[in-house]
């Protein structure tokens, strides 16, 4: 993984080369065997569950098919076809996910910052802040969005409606608006999950050196400037992470969208993990349609996971 | 210069300084308070509306704290045509026996892969990295189409099999056994210990809490899980509690009565929050470093 292990291999440096050395060549067999056996069960599992099931995405792609015979007839890359120029619901579903993705992004990394900031300071109350941000995290996103839907309710016994007469605004049809629901998923997940960034950035802060600190307070640099010049680049190793795993997560969001809204109002807010489950197997012969909108979600995460790797060796350079 | 007259100007008004610091700092944590209680405040009315009558649930305004403490609901659905028992004795059974599975195959291969040297270890644990990234938004058709030909749709081995393989937790055990020090394994194979005494006897006692959290990261990812089971299963027999609670909502056709809903999901909701308040510095800390990585 790292730049150091790299090194190490290079120049044939093992622990274990000492005693391999001593082996007969039977003895090296056996100690190979035996270390084959070892990762047998786990490599077996992994190729089965999840490298051939990747692989078979793509050829699933190529066919027209259902669950039982999902190899029925071969189109070629019709199906691709089909979603980028035929029909229109796939291209809505990207877009959706991806006006998802971005508002989530934006929102998350600037109140995960604020929120490591604020609870920054080794006290009483910030140990708390740090308990009560990160608990819904734990929670499933099911019941998370079960216990929202019951606080958006539409009629005027709904939590936020109730709210909002307080306030003398009229009551609102929040998960039912076509203009709003998405919104309201959005500031739902947000809430899920900001404690939980919210945490790494703080275990970063932590591990700036203090004397950086005192050097700029000397020179007398304004605070905001102590915070673009010396805290952002400093944290942008977790800020990186962040981006990668926030892209990630919301390109399979899924749970909250469909308890919430089911993909509605209309086709409002449905996703591409939506859109795949749709028509994977609640649909007539459409499991290949289902594969090839598998496929480019698997591209785009493949592509952001890559950019990950270059990020990590970046950082193990800058180390 | 500078700094001198700087100095100065901070002595002179220190005594209205500190004064003005200690107003900022208690109207700060009254602010920090306030959000804080925002943040569970969900919760709390989960909480509330599963003890209120379904009458009091839809009253205007709503109540804050249930006039009627009621445990209705609770019993309503359990003796529903819906069986919560079978619900959750389903997502005991897949959970344990998923956290089980998991250690058995997750030792012998993180071991090896931090500990021995053999041709090809690079590529295999590419695999593992691999697998990190493979969504199960991706795998389930094809893991779907496989037990469907085994006829295994109707059991839970296909919420078990699947994970059997914990490709993060190989990641990180590995990690940890490779900060055992040398010299203990050197030492024992002196004495003739055998590989697995090893393993079993010096490795995984050193390597504990690194296994515990795996097994608690993995309790949480299972329990949780609704997409999962949502699309192996076809039949209620074989569902776990997440997908008891929709079912909740979807009897209840027009009027939901979110009452029993919310009674479904304090159930559970309450084991992760149990577990969460005993060992909460533990688990952040875990969270944390799993991000800094």
């Amino acid at each position: 993984m790292s730049r150091i292990n790299r090194k190490k291999r290079m120049h044939g440096s093992h622990p274990e080369d000492e005693i391999l050395s001593m082996m007969t060549p039977r003895q090296r067999m056996s100690y190979y065997l035996k270390s084959y056996v070892m990762v047998l069960p786990a490599i077996a599992f992994l190729l089965i569950f999840t490298v051939y099931p990747m692989i078979n995405i793509v050829r699933l792609s190529f066919f027209k098919g259902n669950a039982l015979k999902p190899f029925k007839k071969f189109v070629g890359l019709d199906n691709y076809r089909q979603i980028f120029f035929v029909k229109k619901d796939f291209l809505n579903a990207l877009k959706n996910t991806a006006y998802y993705t971005v508002a989530v992004m934006v929102v998350l990394i600037i109140m995960s910052v604020l929120f490591a900031l604020w609870m920054q300071k080794e006290r009483k109350i910030n140990r708390l802040a740090q308990t009560v941000f990160f608990t819904p995290y734990l929670v499933a996103s099911i019941s998370c969005a079960f216990i929202w839907s019951w606080l958006y309710n539409q009629n005027p016994y709904g939590l936020f409606n109730t709210v909002l007469g307080w306030l003398h605004i009229p009551p609102q049809r929040w998960l039912n608006d076509s203009r709003m629901a998405m919104n309201c998923i959005i500031a739902m997940n947000v809430w899920r999950v900001v404690g939980y960034y919210a945490i790494i950035i703080l275990a970063s802060l932590k591990s700036i050196p203090n004397e950086i600190y005192e050097a700029a307070q000397l020179d007398g640099a304004p605070a905001w400037k102590v915070f673009f010049r010396i805290t952002l680049p400093m944290i942008s190793p977790q800020l990186f992470f962040l981006l990668i795993t926030i892209t990630i997560g919301s390109f399979k969001v899924f749970d909250s969208v469909r308890i919430m809204t089911n993909g509605g109002p209309g086709d409002s807010t449905r996703v591409i993990s939506m859109y795949i489950y749709d028509y994977a197997f609640q649909r007539n012969n459409t499991l290949g349609i289902a594969s090839a909108a598998g496929v480019v979600l698997m591209l785009v995460l493949i592509l952001v996971t890559l950019l990950d790797f270059k990020g990590i060796e970046k950082k193990v350079f800058y180390q | 210069m500078k700094n001198s007259i700087k100095q100065k100007d901070t002595g002179w008004s220190e005594k209205t300084g500190r004064k003005k610091e200690l107003a900022g700092r208690i109207a700060g944590d009254a602010f920090k308070i306030f959000i804080m209680l925002l943040f569970v405040f969900p919760f709390f009315w989960m909480i509330t509306t599963a003890f209120k009558t379904y009458s009091e649930s839809i009253l205007i305004p709503p109540t804050l704290w249930p006039r009627h403490f009621t445990l209705d609901n609770f019993r309503s659905i359990a003796q529903s045509g819906i069986h919560l028992g079978m619900y959750a004795k389903n997502s005991i059974i897949v959970t344990l026996a998923v956290i089980v599975l998991q250690t058995i195959i997750m030792i012998p291969a993180a071991y090896a892969f931090a500990i021995r040297k053999f041709p090809g270890s690079n590529l295999l644990f590419g695999i593992v990295l691999i697998a990190f990234m493979i969504p199960q938004q991706i795998s389930y058709i094809t893991v779907y189409l496989m037990f469907s030909k085994l006829h295994m749709i109707n059991s839970l081995w296909p919420q078990i099999l699947p994970f059997g393989a914990n490709a993060f937790g190989i990641f990180l055990l590995r990690q940890r056994f490779r900060q055992i020090p040398r010299e203990i394994i050197e030492s024992a194979r002196l004495d003739s210990a055998t590989e697995w005494d090893i393993m079993m006897h010096i490795a995984v006692p050193m390597c504990r809490p690194t296994m515990i959290t795996i097994a608690m990261f993995s309790f949480i990812d299972t329990w949780n899980s609704y997409f999962w089971p949502l699309v192996m299963t076809n039949n209620d027999k074989y569902r776990p509690l997440t997908l008891y609670i929709e079912k909740l909502k979807a009897q209840a056709d027009t009027a939901i009565q979110w009452n029993e809903v919310m009674a479904g999901n304090f159930i559970l909701v309450v084991p992760v929050i149990i577990i969460f308040i005993f060992a909460s510095k533990k688990i952040i800390e875990a969270y944390a470093y799993n991000g800094m990585k």
